[in-house]
């Protein structure tokens, strides 16, 4: 870590990684959902310090891109969490090896 | 008269200490002494304010309800709050065996952390505020948002279903009237071209005569004080949108489980919460620190910006007293489809007035379609209720 | 680097560490705002005030609060029988830590090719406001669009349905 942009991209890099073990590794579908947040977080993190340290920052590219990620990641949570309640309803489980099936 | 050596002192008079006490030290450390004076100075002001409120709530609601208040401690009953502080540190600090414990503790801290943070860019006088930010309304309205979450922490750890049902109702109700609190506050944005609270109220600090041109003088401005307002009340959980803790529905909601201390803490961060608000809607709709006259400036501006907050604080302790609390379901419609339409709509007229230019035009148009979307709404509002002789149902 | 660079890195990465491997549902939740909390305060350590305000106002005000409702009201206080981790969980991990190394080699390899220390941006609001409606509106208006869809996709996917009649 011999610049700061490289330590803040390293845990950008990590709480990324992190956001990946998780929505691999555990059998809740919110789990896995908060894992796919972690992962934008850690995306919108790695935009906001290229701004800061890039060329231009009075061009505002990686602020705006950052703000517009944070506003489609708050619509995709909304929906994939509806979309879990209504698969609750329908099979009362929210395992995913158990909604593996198209069947019923 | 106004810019006389005697008033700049008074108005100026706490600047004025702080600059003298941090002078003692050497410079480099003067800026961030200077802020450690302030937040001493805000969390000894407000908690004391919180005091002096509890004492007069309780006795205005006293007499509204044609009784003495309390009037046993102290003359007229003023030292009340030392009572009741001494019976919360003392009380014992029982913590339910099933709770979870961790997030049973940090409930109430991140619950008083996020509200004293709103203070920092509240200005409460001329070049009285802790930290300018370019950002300020955001960070006010962030700090707000992050206290839903404490609330939701209480009621969720106490394992108790009242809890739980008070926390789910308060946060349902709480992001609701959140979203017509920042929309209501975006007119008075939209206006003065800043986010930042100094200059919103060094735009409403002019005279045209004896009148001011605070925005509340304004159409759009009422409209969006009146739902400010309501939002506010909604926001703090007060009478008369109480559901989630009123004693006679839920014990007390999702503050059931915490005695002594933590409750204490709680009744704190819910009455600091008040003061913060009422102080933003006074920044962003009557005037801040300016006062209501031109010949009036001479008295400091500290204390024009401290009476309207207590003016507001009068004003909730009033509708406390005298309306009956809404139900869940009647205070969700009335969020989603009243109050949000009427603020969309308020914006709407807020940018005829941009564009309008000067002139009694704007007023009439402005006031006009106000007034008769409050009707049409209302009206659709009250035959969707359907107001008739009443039905009884029976058990079978 | 400064102290406070690494303490705010710690506490970021201490919660999605516990966002993924506690127990609870509630918990994971709780954890996975304070990761939030952490990065809000890594943008503001980036000048970035309005992104981090942002992220605070939507993501602790809104994301986590969702979040947490969809996990009461899909009764996440159960822990299954099997276990929280899925079988396969090895090669997850396996595949996470992959893609970790292949990005911490990138990053220390291209460490020369950035400059050092850039001055202060000064980013006012006002910029980012005339920066929405001038060069960045089309985006605008289609993330607006994009809100109302999922505002009442969300609302039709999640909605009871109606009961039909028996006939």
């Amino acid at each position: 870590m011999t610049t700061p942009l490289a330590g803040y991209l390293l845990v950008a890099a990590l709480l990324f990684a992190i956001g990946l073990a998780g929505a691999l590794v555990r059998r809740n579908a919110i789990l896995v959902l908060i894992g796919i947040e972690l992962m934008l977080n850690a995306a919108n993190l790695n935009l906001i310090a290229f701004w800061r340290f890039g060329p231009h920052p009075e061009a505002l590219t990686g602020m705006m891109f950052a703000i517009f990620s944070i506003a489609v990641a708050a619509a995709e949570a909304a929906v994939g969490l509806g979309l879990v309640i209504s698969i609750y309803r329908h099979t009362n489980t929210t395992e995913l090896d158990k909604i593996n099936r198209m069947k019923g | 008269m106004a810019t006389s050596p005697l008033f700049i002192h008074l108005d100026q008079m706490f600047i004025i200490l702080r600059d003298w006490l941090v002078g003692f030290l050497p410079a480099a450390l003067r800026p961030a002494a200077g802020v450690v004076l302030g937040v001493i100075a805000i969390v000894c002001v407000f908690p004391g304010l919180f005091a002096l409120t509890t004492v007069f709530e309780r006795k205005g609601l006293g007499r509204i309800q044609n009784r003495l208040g309390p009037n046993r401690v102290g003359p007229y009953g003023l030292f009340q709050p030392i009572a009741d502080g001494i019976k919360s540190l003392t009380k014992e600090d029982i913590v339910p065996l099933s709770a979870n414990a961790v997030v049973h503790f940090f409930a109430p801290l991140v619950l008083v952390v996020t509200v004293f943070m709103g203070f920092a860019v509240l200005p409460m006088g001329r070049n009285m505020v802790l930290v300018d930010m370019d950002a300020g309304l955001l960070f006010f309205f962030a700090m707000g948002a992050a206290t839903e979450l404490s609330v939701f922490m209480a009621g969720w750890s106490s394992r108790n279903k009242y809890s739980l049902l008070g926390a789910m109702r308060a946060v349902a109700q709480m992001i609701s009237y959140e979203v017509v609190l920042l929309l209501s506050s975006v007119a008075v944005v939209m206006i003065t071209g800043s986010l930042s609270l100094p200059k919103i109220v060094a735009a409403q600090n002019t005279y045209t005569g004896i009148f001011p041109h605070w925005y509340i003088f304004t159409p759009w401005g009422l409209a969006g004080f009146v739902m400010y307002a309501i939002a506010a009340t909604a926001e703090t959980n007060r009478s008369p949108f109480d559901l989630p803790e009123g004693e006679s529905e839920l014990v007390a909601g999702y503050h059931t489980e915490y005695s002594g201390f933590k409750f204490a803490l709680f009744f704190l961060g819910e009455y600091l919460a008040m003061f913060s608000i009422s102080g933003l809607g006074t920044t962003l709709f009557l005037g801040g620190w300016s006062a209501p006259f031109s010949f009036l400036t001479f008295i400091p501006s500290w204390i024009w910006f401290f009476s309207k907050v207590m003016l507001s604080i009068f004003v909730f302790i009033w509708m406390r007293g005298t309306l009956p609390r809404l139900r869940q379901d009647q205070l969700m419609n009335f969020a989603w489809k009243f109050c949000l339409p009427f603020t969309l709509l308020d914006l709407i007229v807020t940018a005829l007035w941009r564009f309008m230019g000067e002139g009694w035009l704007r007023w009439v148009v402005s006031t006009a379609i106000l007034a008769a979307a409050y009707v049409v709404m209302g009206r659709a509002g009250m035959r969707s209720e359907h107001f008739g002789p009443r039905r009884y149902r029976y058990a079978e | 680097m400064n102290v406070v660079f690494y303490l705010l890195a710690a506490l970021t990465i201490g919660g999605g560490l516990a966002a993924v491997l506690l127990k609870h549902l509630v918990h994971c939740a709780l954890a996975t705002t304070v990761a939030f909390a952490g990065l809000a305060m890594l943008f503001l350590q980036l000048d970035a005030q309005f992104a981090g305000f942002a992220q605070i106002l939507v993501y602790i005000g809104a994301v986590a609060i969702l979040i947490v409702f969809a996990i009461l009201l899909t009764r996440g206080s159960e822990l299954p029988k099997d276990g929280v981790f899925s079988r396969s969980w090895f090669v997850g991990l396996a595949i996470a830590a992959g893609v970790f190394a292949v990005l911490a080699w990138a990053v220390l390899q291209s460490v020369r090719a950035v400059p050092q220390q850039m001055a202060v941006p000064a980013v006012s609001v006002r910029d980012i406001g005339n920066a929405l409606v001038g060069r960045y509106v089309l985006p605008l208006e289609i993330v607006a669009l994009l809100l109302t869809a999922a505002t009442i996709g969300a609302v039709i996917v999640a909605m009871h349905e109606k009961e039909r009649p028996k006939s």
